[in-house]
């Protein structure tokens, strides 16, 4: 059986509404993924246990409140901490173009913002994935 | 940690109750690959003391809100708790998405909680393949109580029983024609009946209701011991010790009664005849269409039979199996 690619998307902090990561999740099960969703305001370190223990190959993290600059970097250490810095971690949301490149040259390995399109999500996912190999 | 590690490094981990381990072995167990065999037998062996507690009922009936209650409780207690919550796969992609956790959010980063959600991959009866190894796997991590929370489909739900020492059956009141959806063949593989979502006024109809059915349809399937109803309402936190309670008194009854060994036995032999249908079924796939293939011409000239073609389509199946 081939394995399905496993992604977390969730939501930090206070961002009040998740139908943004719904749709995600939606358009990531219909390309035949496993999507597991956590609910709105979790910690970063709900996020990342999460992670760990549904050993994901994605974590999807939405950001919509600006406070991008401090979760991301949060969530890079808090996986290294827990022996999984292999989780693939991708942003999403609204953030200034030098911010992006900050938080890649950072260890997030892509960036989705707002209005990207479905089709490109699934491709990026499904890009990282076979990048890194087996799991 | 490091991608593609073999499964028999991960054994020793996994008993030391290594989170990633863990979790990476349940990856393995759920994927079902040849290569995590050995490893999966090995922790086969080193599991057994787990307390293994189905939780099933119709979709929306609250039984991940209750799991995450329950643990709150057994933690209390002093316990380890493995969670394995299965949600359905779509038909259409085979993909799902997997819900479970959003009731967990509080309990589930707790150190002695383990929390797994699952796909069904299409498989009917609640559980997932590789539903019953991600259980053995939490086992022999140490978790002394393991919750496997099936697929809400309502009826038919038998596959826990493959799985569960223990099953609770949840009802909700005010979902559809309530009491009717509970199809006969559920009422009577619960060990526990819970009444969910006691907080709404409609929930002491739904428990009168399940008592008056419970007393006709179980003595008639030649049930002894009475199965306890209890109503609960995780909204306001009432019933849950009380559940806790019934569902440890229903292992006390087992060990107690020497039914324990029996239910276990049956367990095993359950799993055992799945694994072997299961089997049966991939060497089936896989052999179809070249089979047929050498079948065609003879049924198009109408010299071979349905019945005989098939006959000739399955001879053999297995017999490259190597045990
Ligand atoms: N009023 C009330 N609502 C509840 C209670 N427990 C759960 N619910 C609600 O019932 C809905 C379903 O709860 P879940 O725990 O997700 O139910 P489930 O049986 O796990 O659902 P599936 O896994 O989708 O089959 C949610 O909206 C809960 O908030 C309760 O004790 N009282
Ligand atoms: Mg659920």
């Amino acid at each position: 059986m081939a394995e399905a690619i496993r992604v977390i998307v969730a939501k930090v902090g206070l961002d009040g509404h998740d139908r943004g990561v719904k749709i995600v999740a939606r358009t990531l099960r219909d390309a035949g993924m496993d999507v597991i969703y956590t609910g709105l305001h979790r910690t970063p370190e709900e996020v990342v246990e999460a992670a760990v223990q549904e050993d994901v190959d994605v974590l999807g993290v939405s950001i919509l409140s600006g406070a991008h600059m401090t979760v991301f970097p949060r969530l890079l250490k808090l996986l290294a901490e827990r022996d999984a810095e292999d989780v693939i971690v991708v942003g999403g949301g609204v953030m200034p173009e030098g911010d992006v490149a900050q938080l890649k040259a950072l260890g997030v390995k892509e960036v989705l913002l707002q209005d990207t399109p479905p089709e490109a999500i699934v491709a990026t996912i499904r890009r990282l994935v076979a990048e890194r190999g087996p799991k | 940690m490091q991608g593609g590690l073999p499964s028999l490094e991960l054994v020793e981990r996994v008993c030391s109750g290594e989170r990633r381990a863990v979790a990476r072995m349940l990856s393995r167990a759920e994927a079902g690959g040849e290569e995590a065999r050995e490893a999966l037998d090995l922790l086969y062996r080193r599991a057994g003391r787990a307390h293994v507690v189905g939780m099933t009922g119709v979709p929306g009936s609250g039984k991940s809100t209750l799991v995450a209650k329950l643990i709150a409780a057994a933690l209390a207690a002093g316990r380890r708790i493995g969670v394995v919550a299965i949600d359905p796969s779509s038909p259409f992609s085979g993909g799902a998405i997997l819900g479970d956790r959003i009731r967990m959010g509080e309990v589930s980063g707790h150190p002695a909680v383990f929390v797994r959600s699952m796909a069904s991959r299409g498989a009917l009866g609640g559980l997932a393949p590789g539903t019953l190894e991600a259980v053995d796997v939490l086992d022999a991590a140490g978790y002394d109580m393991v919750f496997v929370e099936t697929v809400g489909v309502g009826q038919d739900e038998v596959d826990v029983v493959r799985a569960a020492h223990t099953t609770v059956v949840v009802s909700a009141p005010g979902l559809g024609d309530d009491i009717q959806a509970i199809k006969a063949g559920i009422l009577e593989i619960a060990d526990v009946h819970v009444v969910s979502k006691g907080d709404k006024p409609e929930a002491d109809r739904t428990v009168t209701d399940l008592k008056a059915m419970l007393g006709l349809a179980l003595p008639a399937a030649g049930l002894k011991r009475p199965v306890p109803v209890i109503k609960t309402s995780s909204a306001r936190g009432e019933g849950i010790g009380e559940l806790l309670a019934a569902i440890d008194a229903h292992r006390d009854h087992l060990v107690a009664s020497g039914e324990y060994q029996g239910r276990r036995q049956a367990i095993r032999e359950r799993r055992t005849l799945k694994a072997a249908e299961q089997i049966l079924h991939e060497e089936f796939e896989r052999h179809r269409q070249g089979r047929m293939a050498d079948l065609v011409a003879e049924l198009a000239a109408g010299t071979l039979s349905p019945q005989t073609a098939a006959r000739r389509l399955v001879a053999r199946i297995g017999t490259e199996i190597v045990p």
